[in-house]
């Protein structure tokens, strides 16, 4: 070992003749260009948990029936302590029943479809893609299509749901395999087939409905709406999306290597090949039962991990959490606006696009991210 | 001791000829092996072969004495540390980030690093004469920073071997003298290097040995004194060279090409 004469070989990288070179890119004084999140994760995953529990506080004040803070304070203690009832049933019946599992229903649906899109975003080694890009929105929402057509259950069209986007990925997973490994590209590619023939097959569906009861509320579902949540149906997806969302936030350092390519990763010691279906699996599942609990809810998967990666990084030790965080938040938020600015509820899926896609719009023009 | 065995392979693409044919080569502990030959020769193939990332179609490669398809991605890439041709991350990384990747092969799937791996990595960047670079996003460093920022990620591995591909081949000649500079510090510390270059003269500064490629095999193994000639370089690059030997104070051999018939308008 000689770490002395290495260090003094090395000096001439920065002092002497010799760096005319690389001085061209590196000045001293620039060495630190990070943003203050990116110096501070910590302080803004923090700060982030405070806005989502204020936003998440606001949804179950505000409604049709505005409940003032402190009633939804005092129910809220009321629930776990004993205080004396001062407040109208009809103000419990809304917060507790109502809203509640609304707002859990958002913060999962939310966080997931975000950790999902920041982990493909990752593994694809492209930031333009969002957890649907191996058809799991277009399977699922084929699967609730059929299951509106020839059942009147919603539990039938809910399994349906699942049971297709769990399928479509399957196909496209399948479809990629080249020699015992899957390239990034066979991938997207036989994602963009296999969601293709899935909206074919919607659309055929939608065709031979009923257009007076049927083919509205396939439409509806399509367009995505956290109003039919029960708590039931937190009780099944919502254990199963939580435990997928832990299961993502436990390999998102290794996200990171996998971001330099499949064949780096490989020279790095990852079993890429397995890291791969981990990814995909969780990232699915999670999809899939969001798209059951809710419909089709896009444009989250997209804008929220870019909104973390320019208030902390692309670092995904951080980013994951924060996506997390963000999504959680933005969905409450954005359901609240669905359910108070018009007289009939607006489906939610249009307004994360229409919210979405200017917010994209301006974070893509002032910032260059570097990517 | 021999850290890498390669003992007969031969290796296609599905549906090709093969890239080269029966190749037997042994790089012993403390050898730089620079592996010399024209384009599209399989240097880069080879090199991929002996760290594991694709298998040959015949013939069997030993690691430390264990064939090395039975052997765990984490368990290769603790022994071997493979430093890729040039290929920018899509996401603005910072140095010290990337150079953390090196400890992947250390820390099991579900873990991230400690302020232990932190520190290997500082101090592989420190050993290659980067730190001040670690801070700086990856995709707005020179080619030659991220040349050096690849070999530290390597050396976090804490390997016992580095293979590189064409380390030489994109940079400025300042930058080329700093990579080969730290190329050979690393082997006087006692690390194997294997590496695959287009420069015999980079072969002749640094090597203790050199294996020159060439339709599908092998055509010279050996020190470099022994297999960078006049002859075996025309028939390996089609081109005339001259080797000579500089006097006092460089004292060393180089190998140039004469270009006689580029100046006579034949080339």
């Amino acid at each position: 070992m000689r770490p002395k004469t290495i260090g003094a070989k090395s000096a001439y990288v920065d002092v002497g003749g010799a760096p005319a070179a690389r001085t061209a890119t590196t000045e001293p004084g620039q060495a630190d260009d990070r943003g203050w999140g990116e110096r501070h994760p910590g302080t803004v995953l923090v700060f982030l948990l405070a806005v989502l529990g204020i936003v998440a506080f606001a949804a179950l004040m505000l409604g049709r029936y505005i409940i003032p803070p402190e009633t939804v304070a005092a129910v809220i203690l009321g629930s776990v302590l004993p205080i004396e009832e001062t407040w109208s049933s009809t103000a419990a019946s809304a917060v507790v029943n109502v809203r509640i599992p609304r707002i859990i229903a958002g913060l999962l649906v939310g966080a997931g479809l975000a950790i999902s899109g920041a982990s493909f975003q990752g593994m694809f080694r492209n930031p333009l893609v969002s957890s649907q890009i191996l058809g799991v929105a277009a399977g699922a929402g084929f699967g609730a299509a059929i299951g509106i057509l020839l059942f009147d259950s919603l539990a039938v069209v809910q399994i349906l749901s699942f049971v297709f986007g769990l399928l479509a990925v399957g196909m496209a997973y399948g479809l990629s395999r080249v020699r015992s490994s899957t390239p990034i590209l066979m991938l997207v590619l036989s994602g963009i087939v296999i969601a293709s023939l899935f909206s074919a097959l919607t659309s055929m569906v939608k065709y031979v409905a009923d257009p007076m009861n049927k083919m509205p509320a396939i439409v509806f579902w399509l367009l995505g709406s956290l109003n039919h949540v029960s708590t039931s149906d937190l009780l099944v997806l919502g254990p199963i999306i939580a435990v997928s969302i832990l299961g993502l936030l436990a390999v998102r350092w290794r996200i990171n290597v996998l971001t330099m390519g499949d064949e780096e990763a490989r020279a790095l010691g990852v079993n890429t090949e397995r890291l791969k279906v981990i990814i995909i699996l969780l990232a699915t599942v999670i999809t899939a039962a969001a798209v059951c609990m809710s419909g089709i809810i896009g444009w989250i998967g997209l804008v929220i991990p870019h909104m973390g990666r320019m208030l902390v990084g692309p670092d995904n030790r951080y980013l994951l959490p924060i996506s997390v965080l963000l999504g959680g938040a933005f969905l409450i938020a954005v359901d609240t606006v669905a359910r108070t600015a018009a007289p009939a509820e607006i489906p939610i899926g249009i307004l994360t696009a229409i919210i979405g896609a200017p917010i994209f719009a301006i974070l893509l023009r002032r910032n260059n991210p570097g990517w | 001791m021999r850290s890498i065995s390669v003992e007969g392979i031969t290796f296609n693409y599905p549906g090709r000829r093969a890239v080269f044919t029966e190749i037997t080569l042994a790089v012993e502990e403390g050898d730089v092996y620079s592996l010399l030959g024209p384009n599209g020769t399989g240097k880069s193939t080879l090199l991929k072969c002996m760290a594991g990332l694709i298998s040959p179609s015949q013939g069997r490669i030993l690691l430390d004495g264990r064939e090395i398809t039975g052997m765990q991605p984490y368990e290769i890439a603790r022994r071997v540390g493979f430093v890729p041709q040039t290929q920018v991350s899509p996401f603005p990384f910072r140095v010290r980030d990337i150079v953390l990747m090196g400890r992947a092969s250390h820390l099991n799937a579900f873990a991230t690093p400690s302020a232990k791996d932190d520190a290997i990595a500082a101090d592989a960047l420190a050993h290659v004469g980067i730190s001040h670079l670690a801070d700086r996003p990856c995709t707005a460093i020179s080619g030659g920073e991220w040349q050096l920022v690849l070999i530290a990620r390597a050396i976090a591995q804490r390997p016992r071997t580095l293979l590189l591909d064409e380390p030489t081949s994109h940079l400025d000649l300042g930058n080329q003298m700093r990579v080969l500079d730290v190329i050979r510090g690393l082997a006087e510390e006692g690390m194997t290097i294997v590496v695959a270059t287009h420069f015999p003269d980079h072969a002749l500064l640094t090597s203790s040995r050199v294996a020159i490629l060439k339709d599908q095999r092998i055509i010279a193994m050996g020190s470099p004194d022994v297999v960078i000639r006049e002859d075996t370089m025309r028939q390996a690059y089609g081109t005339d060279v001259r080797i000579m030997h500089l006097g006092d104070p460089i004292n060393r051999r180089i190998c140039v090409p004469v270009a006689e018939a580029f100046q006579r308008g034949e080339l």
